[in-house]
């Protein structure tokens, strides 16, 4: 175990430098003079874009740039924006209130799916299992900015029992909202796994073996049921983490979060490089060390799995 | 929507005139005392760049260096009418070429140093000299002296780095004594005193050529009616009023925030929770069916703005190049129904070449711009018809689809061709193929003035090589008269020209106006009905609590 | 985490019946319906017995198909121009005449609604089948062999992971269909569902290569190791089928997903383009207007519902035909 968790975490090492570089190198082949649009509808003065070029190392070629930035990146240094402010600290700032946000959209879609998919696995097929599915699905079928919008409203406007928008604390409490809309189109995945997996383990000779040794319905569902079903939502649940940090951008929107999302947007579609790898990377790591969990978890859940 | 350009929303002339006719003074004779202290929240952008005037052209950053500072001349709220002196006690010119200029004496930056002539001075040459790389660079073009402050890079994209321009101060800039500067342009522009009062032209303390952009940008010093408390990244700027004020009205509240929003819709709900005290621009949602009206009774404003949308025709591309064509197309537009349908009412149709607040703009010159569907037709087969696809393109990063989409939908209608839209994936690509004159369609452009004078609406957009004639049209009789306008002895002189020159591009259609911007604004319970600007942002001095 | 029924039962044995008819029978698929019932089945016509007796199969696929024919052949359902518009009936109220009512632009939202179908439906099965294809199969390689390969294999797709989407979509987008170079429809189609696989594999990756996990230490897999059956009939003919249930679900609520995923590229101005129509599309436009006219979301959001509700059931009654446990 303890081999298996060195090479794993001995993996981080090229896989970083692998991803630094692809991203890299997709930034750099994002069509657009970074500096064309930054002055309207009107070309911008020859001057200001030889600065900037000259300023960001634009002119040189990739590989150099990328040399330059692994350099400052080892130093500790992530580099700064096109706008002068440093990326350090708009990791500093902006990443821990997207990974409270993706972390309670998290907790919110594994609450509510697991619920409804055990209930429905249990029973399937009744009104309940029906009602689940079609919600779910419309949850998916609408938009964030609609589902965002409607409780924004109605929450926070309306019946005012709600934050409209967060505060720069970002209180977990504020973030439930948020981290409903967010969590709200992966529901439908998680609540279907789970009724699934409990559906097909419902039938196996353990369960029957539970229930014959007179354990209350409760235990078996609670202990060995529920257990054994979890391989799936929790694979799931773990690739989801890393997909609402990345997609949180529409969310942290409606309720003004102060988040990664809309750094990375903008540093894409201006094609600031450094931006764009800087908290793409640790978005790499947070995957690599959230997979590294689920493997561990695994082994956990299930005896049979094991790492040599 | 955002306005990627600070001047796109310079929306000098925003008619405050009218908001006071509409409702009335009589509110403010209220009967409790007016509060002189307390704070408001007002929405903002997180500004793109550090807070430095010569550097910002988007509206995040712009609207807080104009509460910070406060210019030579200044424009006033309401529409239409001439500048006037602010730190400047005159400015004076006999030939409109030398331009004496004196500041009023005694007024303070908000770290206790004097304004000077040199502060402007060197914040002028500051911002052209080519190696510091201004984003307003250009606004200094016409002072004596520019072309020696730029150098140009050997091989454009390479390595090599520019070598030092020639010399490192504009000779045009002259500083007679502590409170008189001269300004020399390289040849008569009878409109420079209105430029003045564009933000590049903002003067600067001794802090900022002491500590370097980056970090002034990061803590402002200005000479303007509010300071600078603070700026959290995306989150909040603070602002205080600055008591030592004297070169004009101080405010009546005392602390300012300006909450930093990425998203309208957010910034409206808060506003209607009352979290907020006033909105800028409320949402296209809340536009839909102008919803705003009732969400809000009667805490809203609602005028129009001197920006025009525009659709502009490459020449480069010779299925361009028939006036009847253009014609034909700029016919073929149902204006009013885009008005009405798309916007609500909140755009109004546009009808002439300049937008109609600006001094010095004539309103229905386009004859172009009215909706007939016989004329068009009949234009279409003068030109000889058009073959092949009309692809109507615009940038898809901000809400132009819908709008772009009825207008080729229009011309598809009426004029019975194949027409689409097709939205590009970012400005800076949508740019850099302008630029490049590559587009393959009419495209879509907006213009608001930098200045308030119909000027600006004719020497950068139709003269030929000006600086947002992208299209590339050319009509020697447009620039003979724009010649003569800006060297005319009096304002009213070049107007007068101007409104000759206007008369040949309507001829030729180089672009099509479609519609004139307006503004929605909304504010809290909290306060009285303030004014805005004429770029549109709240006059702060005139924020009073209930 | 000692709980001694764990170990040994996690899994159901599974019937005998496939793995022994797996070793004897004929191939499998070409089986007439009407064979002799006690003449050993393959897996898949054993499954196919299994579809023909379930009402939930007969009803999703007839939707499934329905929504097909209305892709192939939106003329059948329609004879109005799905891109006509005026902007004198902008945002007219369903009637008689317009039984979904007219958008924003005046166009026919019944007739958009059905030509929309061909593009969503297009995209979103076919991202999905070459979604799970290919996470489906590296999944199965890395979690059946381990060792190096699973380590190379699920690094690859961490990376990938990683990229955001808006990113990964811009630089293959505009890369290959620079704007306005007038891209043929199926080139432009063949480079989306490229985007949405390739950003979209790894999620498909992670969950086969779990149940894997989980599956080949069973006691069947052992046995048939045992009797020296071959990696490829392991995986083949007792791996998949016994794996496959958690991807099923998956993937059907995925079409979804993708219908979705396919409005935020032409959003981004580097998917389709209009006049091209998708329910995706459709609803994104519907943005600021949800508050004045919500039938212009109600109407493609439904569609998209029911399409992806018959999926899902469809996926369910497969799952429940092939998955040995549940016999």
């Amino acid at each position: 175990m303890g081999r298996y968790l060195l090479r794993r975490l001995l993996q981080l090492i090229p896989v970083f430098i692998g991803t630094t570089f692809f991203i890299f190198v997709l930034v750099w082949a994002v069509p657009g003079d970074p500096f064309a649009g930054k002055c309207g509808d009107r070309r911008c003065p020859d001057a200001y874009v030889d600065f900037m070029t000259d300023k960001y190392k634009l002119d040189q070629n990739i590989f150099v740039q990328y040399g330059s930035y692994m350099k400052n990146l080892l130093q500790g240094d992530f580099g700064e924006t096109f706008g002068g402010r440093s990326i350090n600290e708009i990791v500093v700032n902006a990443y821990p209130n997207t990974l409270k946000l993706a972390l309670v959209a998290l907790a919110v879609e594994a609450l509510i799916g697991l619920t409804a998919g055990v209930l429905t696995g249990l029973k399937r097929n009744g009104f309940l299992d029906n009602l689940v599915l079609v919600s779910t699905l419309f949850l998916i079928a609408l938009p964030t900015f609609v589902t965002g919008f409607v409780l924004q409203w109605l929450l926070g406007v309306k019946w005012g029992i709600a934050p409209v928008t967060v505060s720069s604390d970002v209180s977990f409490t504020e973030l439930l909202v948020p981290g409903f809309v967010l969590g709200s189109t992966s529901m439908a995945y998680i609540a279907r796994l789970a009724r699934t997996s409990i559906a097909e383990n419902r039938r196996g000779d353990y369960v029957r073996t539970a229930i014959a040794k007179g354990l209350p319905m409760r235990r078996v569902v609670g202990v060995h049921l529920l257990r054994n079903s979890m391989i799936p939502v929790i694979t799931f649940l773990g690739t989801d983490l890393g997909a609402l940090m990345g997609g949180s951008v529409v969310t942290e929107g409606i309720f003004n979060i102060n988040g990664i999302g809309r750094e990375v947007f903008r540093a894409i579609i201006t094609k600031e490089g450094a931006t764009v790898v800087s908290i793409v990377v640790i978005l790499v790591l947070v995957y690599l060390l959230m997979n590294l969990l689920i493997d561990l978890l695994y082994a956990a859940l299930d005896p049979r799995i094991r790492y040599e | 929507m955002r306005v990627s350009k600070r001047a796109s929303a310079v929306a000098l002339g925003a008619a405050v005139a009218l908001v006071a006719a509409g409702c009335g003074s009589g509110d403010s004779g209220g009967d409790s005392p007016a509060k002189t202290d307390g704070a408001i929240v007002i929405d903002g952008s997180q500004p793109e760049v550090g807070l430095v005037p010569a550097n910002t052209t988007e509206t995040g950053g712009g609207a807080i260096i104009d509460y910070l500072w406060t210019g030579l001349v200044e424009y006033p709220n309401e529409q239409g009418a001439n500048p006037k002196l602010a730190v400047a006690e005159s400015i004076d010119t006999k030939d409109s070429k030398v331009y004496t200029i004196k500041i009023k004496k005694g007024t303070k930056f908000h770290d206790g140093t004097e304004v000077k002539a040199e502060s402007f001075v060197k914040a002028w040459n500051w911002s052209a000299y080519s190696p510091n790389g201004a984003q307003n660079s250009s606004f200094f073009s016409d002072i004596q002296g520019f072309e020696d402050v730029q150098s140009v890079d050997p091989d454009d994209d390479g390595p090599k780095k520019a070598p030092e321009p020639k010399a490192k101060e504009m000779s045009g800039l002259k500083v007679v004594d502590d409170h008189t500067f001269e300004v020399t342009l390289g040849s008569p522009f009878s409109i420079f005193p209105t430029k003045l009062g564009y933000s590049a032209f903002y003067p600067m303390p001794d802090a900022f050529f002491t500590q370097g952009a980056d970090a002034f940008g990061k803590k402002p010093i200005g000479n303007g009616p509010w300071k600078f408390v603070s700026w959290q990244d995306n989150v909040e700027i603070k602002l205080t009023r600055n008591d030592d004020y004297t070169a004009g009205d101080k405010g009546k509240i005392k602390d300012v925030t300006v909450k930093l929003y990425q998203d309208a819709g957010a910034a409206y709900n808060d506003l209607q929770a009352g979290n907020l005290d006033f909105q800028q621009q409320v949402p296209t949602s809340a536009l839909a069916g102008a919803k705003y009206k009732t969400d809000l009774s009667d805490r809203y404003i609602d005028v129009p703005n001197a920006a025009t949308a525009l659709i502009a025709f490459p020449f480069y591309d010779k299925r361009f190049q028939n006036a009847d064509l253009r014609r034909a197309v700029s016919l073929a537009v149902d204006r009013q129904s885009i008005s009405d349908k798309i916007f609500s009412g909140s755009r109004k149709p546009a009808d002439s070449w300049a937008n109609p607040l600006t001094p010095g703009a004539k309103s229905g010159n386009c004859t172009s711009c009215s909706y007939n569907p016989e004329e068009a037709k009949a234009l279409l087969a003068k030109a000889g018809g058009f073959q092949g696809e009309m692809v109507f393109y615009y940038n898809a990063d901000a809400s132009h689809k819908e709008w772009m989409e009825a207008v080729a939908q229009s011309v598809k209608n009426t004029l019975g061709i194949e027409a689409r839209a097709e939205g590009v994936p970012t400005f800076a690509v949508f740019r850099q193929q302008i630029n490049a004159k590559q587009m393959k369609g009419p495209y879509r452009a907006a213009w608001s003035q930098d200045y308030p004078d119909v000027e600006n609406w004719i020497g950068p957009l139709y003269v030929t090589g000006g600086s947002s004639n992208d299209g590339s049209y050319s009509n020697p009789e447009v620039d003979r008269l724009y010649k003569e306008a800006t060297s005319a002895p009096t304002v009213d002189a070049a107007h007068a020209k101007f409104a000759e020159a206007v008369t040949f591009v309507d001829k030729d259609t180089p672009s099509i106006p479609i519609y004139f911007y307006g503004q929605q604004s909304g504010f809290s319970d909290k306060i009285k009905k303030p004014e805005l600007n004429v770029k549109g942002e709240i006059d702060l001095e005139s924020v009073e609590l209930k | 985490m000692s709980d001694p029924t764990v170990g040994s039962m996690a899994t159901t044995p599974p019937a005998e019946q496939p793995t022994v008819a797996g070793g004897t029978a004929p191939p499998d698929s070409g089986l007439p319906a009407n064979a002799k019932r006690d003449q050993p089945r393959g897996l898949l016509g054993d499954a196919w017995m299994d579809l023909r007796r379930k009402p939930l199969f007969w009803i999703s696929a007839s939707i499934i198909l329905l929504f097909l024919v209305m892709a192939a052949f939106p003329s059948l359902f329609t004879s109005v121009d799905p891109t006509q518009g005026d902007l004198a009936r902008s945002r007219v109220e369903p009637s008689g005449d317009a039984w979904f009512g007219y958008d924003v632009q005046g166009r026919d939202v019944y007739a958009r609604v059905i030509y929309g179908a061909r593009a969503s439906i297009l995209v979103a099965v076919l991202a999905t089948l070459g979604t799970v294809l290919i996470g489906g199969a590296i999944g199965i390689l890395s979690g059946f062999w381990g060792g190096w390969v699973d380590a190379l294999l699920s690094r690859v797709a961490d990376v990938f992971f990683g990229l955001p989407f808006v990113l990964g979509a811009i630089v293959i987008l505009t890369t290959f269909n620079k704007p306005g170079s007038g891209n043929s429809y199926v080139k432009i189609v063949s480079l989306v569902l490229f985007s949405l696989i390739i950003l979209g594999w790894p999620v498909s990756m992670r969950i086969m290569r779990s149940s894997v996990l989980a599956t080949k230490q069973a006691d069947y897999i052992m046995a048939a190791r045992a009797l020296g059956a071959g990696s490829g009939r392991i995986i083949m003919k007792h791996l998949l089928p016994n794996t496959l249930a958690p991807l099923l679900v998956y993937s059907t609520i995925l079409v979804g997903s993708f219908i979705g995923a396919e409005a935020t590229l032409s959003f981004l101005g580097v998917g389709l383009q209009s006049p091209v129509v998708s329910w995706g599309v459709m609803i994104s436009e519907t943005r600021d207007w949800v508050r004045v006219s919500p039938f212009l979301l109600f109407f493609p959001a439904t569609f998209l519902v029911i399409a992806v509700l018959a999926f899902v059931m469809l996926g369910e009654a497969v799952r429940e035909a092939l998955d040995p446990k549940l016999r």
